[in-house]
């Protein structure tokens, strides 16, 4: 855990109202693990007052970058922001992904909605740099809502898509798609972030089909390091129901731990 | 050499800085970033008796320049505060206080007794003014009858100083703090945050789920102040400033109204090492004004 008060913007790239840029800041970058997120300052203001929270999308030796969607003010001023300016940051924070060299040779699904697609690119390297198949499961309102797609399939990963609205792809929602597909195939481990409904049926698909899975979860978070206990989220510990820190004890958890909302299933 | 020491007649803080509670967390949440010797103090979370899981969220929301919080006073009880977290705070020299909390005076009182017994407290905090625990905002600090009795039952019971925090959800604070003093209180902090609230418009939900919430942060500076002038102007004993401090200016500005000493809340959030940043602020300023010593700023607001 590092402030880096003065990360340089290296690169940055925009879809629509999605953006990514790519920071340097060697310190983070050599302490980051996939599924690890950074607190960024948007404001040297007062408005907006605190930091936003970023999964880490990707790093380099020297350099970390987020991936995002403009989704209120803190994002516009971000998506605003320069190549050569300097941002504020913290990071990395929070427990990411348990992806290790034990899952070499094994065949991994990541699952993605929306800008919940940043962490799994990260993850992707990973399991690919461990010898594990990562297979890209990657949905979107439309097609607009699916800027990453070209990057994983200049990879090479085996990447299928969805869009609601059908403008490209498998026309539904990503968590259908990942169902027609698990009738051909069934994976050794899933890994997902993106909306909760959509995590939420997935975790239903995994937990039927006894597939380890575990879900990124996004929340406001006042601080990111765990003094303000404002992030939590409903956990199973030991048999019982705890609000844990988002922050401190995520933002990745197993599946079977998580208490998912109420609401459409 | 600039001394910034302050003396609260029953304890004398190195600098007047002190980590705010309920945003300073354990204190240890911020060693990664600053350290932790190098402040004046800081006063840990509210403890209750026992553990308590605090409110479902969300407990967050951002206002402009104003954070709205109803975390409702998670914890993890005095018995593992004093197993897991005090023996690694009690390494450190810088003064530790712990906030207390209590559903009623009597859990305020087991607290003390509790924590009475291990080394490494300079102070308790007595948390009184928390809008985030009962209905409508209600604490004992929003009625002289209740803030007397709490801090004149905890006074009893303890054998280390009492800091009775103030809620600013009051017709008249000054009333408020003169029972607190009344009752015994060694020294009063305010103001705790502003009973607040934010709706969302799509949903026209609250966007809180305790729908009431704890306004802080710069928002609030202006009226926080004119409080703790107002307050500092009534009392003998000393009052610790605190509502919105950012900065070294902030800080300055409580000071100069009347507060020996100030608390930083919010500003931990925005950044880990505000409360070291404001203490080197002050430090250039006592210099570049000539002062040696901070003390002598204090109360010295001009007609």
């Amino acid at each position: 855990m590092v402030k880096d008060p003065q990360a340089r913007i290296v690169d940055k790239k925009n879809w629509k109202s999605y953006f990514s840029l790519s920071l340097e800041s060697p310190r983070i970058a050599a302490q980051a693990q996939s599924g690890q997120f950074i607190m960024v300052r948007v404001s040297a203001h007062t408005q907006p007052l605190l930091r936003r929270p970023f999964s880490i999308h990707s790093k380099s030796e020297k350099t970390v970058e987020i991936f995002f969607q403009i989704t209120g003010l803190g994002t516009e001023l971000l998506s605003q922001k320069k190549p050569e300016d300097s941002l504020d940051i913290l990071g990395p924070l929070g427990k990411g992904f348990e992806a290790g060299k034990n899952l070499k040779g094994k065949d991994i699904a990541l699952v993605g909605g929306g800008r919940g697609i940043a962490p799994l690119y990260f993850l992707s390297q990973k399991l690919r740099s461990y010898g594990a198949t990562a297979r890209i499961f990657y949905g979107g309102k439309s097609q607009e809502d699916l800027p990453l797609k070209e990057k994983f399939e200049k990879e090479g990963f085996d990447l299928h898509w969805s869009t609601d609205d059908g403008s490209s792809g498998f026309k539904g929602f990503v968590s259908d798609l990942f169902k027609t597909e698990l009738e051909k195939y069934t994976p050794d481990r899933i890994f997902a972030c993106g909306p909760e409904l959509m995590m939420k049926k997935i975790s239903l698909i995994a937990q039927e089909k006894n597939i380890p899975a575990e879900f990124s979860l996004e929340s406001v978070m006042g601080c990111g390091f765990g003094a303000c206990w404002g992030c939590v989220r409903r956990i199973k510990r030991d048999n019982r129901e705890e609000w844990v820190k988002i922050c401190e004890e995520g933002p990745v958890f197993s599946g079977n731990d998580i208490i998912w909302e109420e609401g459409d299933e | 050499m600039t001394d910034l020491s302050v003396d609260l007649g029953f304890l004398k803080l190195k600098n007047p800085v002190i980590g705010a509670s309920g945003t300073f967390g354990y204190g240890l949440e911020f060693e990664p970033y600053i350290d932790l010797n190098r402040l004046g103090g800081f006063v840990v979370k509210g403890l209750y008796f026992s553990p308590r899981e605090g409110n479902p969220p969300p407990r967050l929301v951002e206002t402009p320049s104003g954070l709205i919080n109803a975390i409702g006073l998670p914890g993890i009880g005095v018995k593992r505060f004093s197993e897991e977290i005090l023996p690694r705070l009690q390494k450190f020299n810088t003064t530790i206080i712990v906030n207390v909390c209590g559903e009623n005076n009597e859990e305020y009182a087991s607290v003390v007794e509790f924590l009475d017994k291990y080394d490494g407290i300079a102070a308790y905090e007595l948390n009184i003014s928390c809008p985030n625990v009962e209905q409508d905002g209600l604490c004992p600090a929003l009625s002289p009858e209740a803030t007397f009795s709490a801090v004149s039952l905890v006074k009893k019971t303890s054998s280390r100083p009492i800091i009775a925090k103030l809620s600013p959800n009051v017709t008249d604070v000054v009333q408020i703090a003169l029972s607190a003093e009344e009752a015994g209180a060694d020294a009063l902090s305010l103001v705790n945050t502003f009973l607040a609230m934010a709706v969302d418009i799509e949903t026209r939900k609250p966007k809180l789920s305790n729908i009431y919430g704890g306004l802080s942060g710069p928002a609030i500076k202006p009226i926080a102040l004119r409080m703790t002038h107002q307050v500092a102007g009534r009392v003998k004993i000393p009052v610790i400033g605190m509502g919105g401090i950012l900065t070294g200016q902030d800080a300055l500005e409580y000071m100069i109204a009347g507060a020996k000493a100030v608390e930083v809340g919010t500003a931990n959030f925005i950044d880990p090492e505000s409360t070291v940043k404001i203490i080197e602020e002050l430090r250039e300023y006592c210099q570049k004004k000539g002062i040696d010593r901070i003390e002598t700023l204090i109360g010295t607001l001009q007609a």
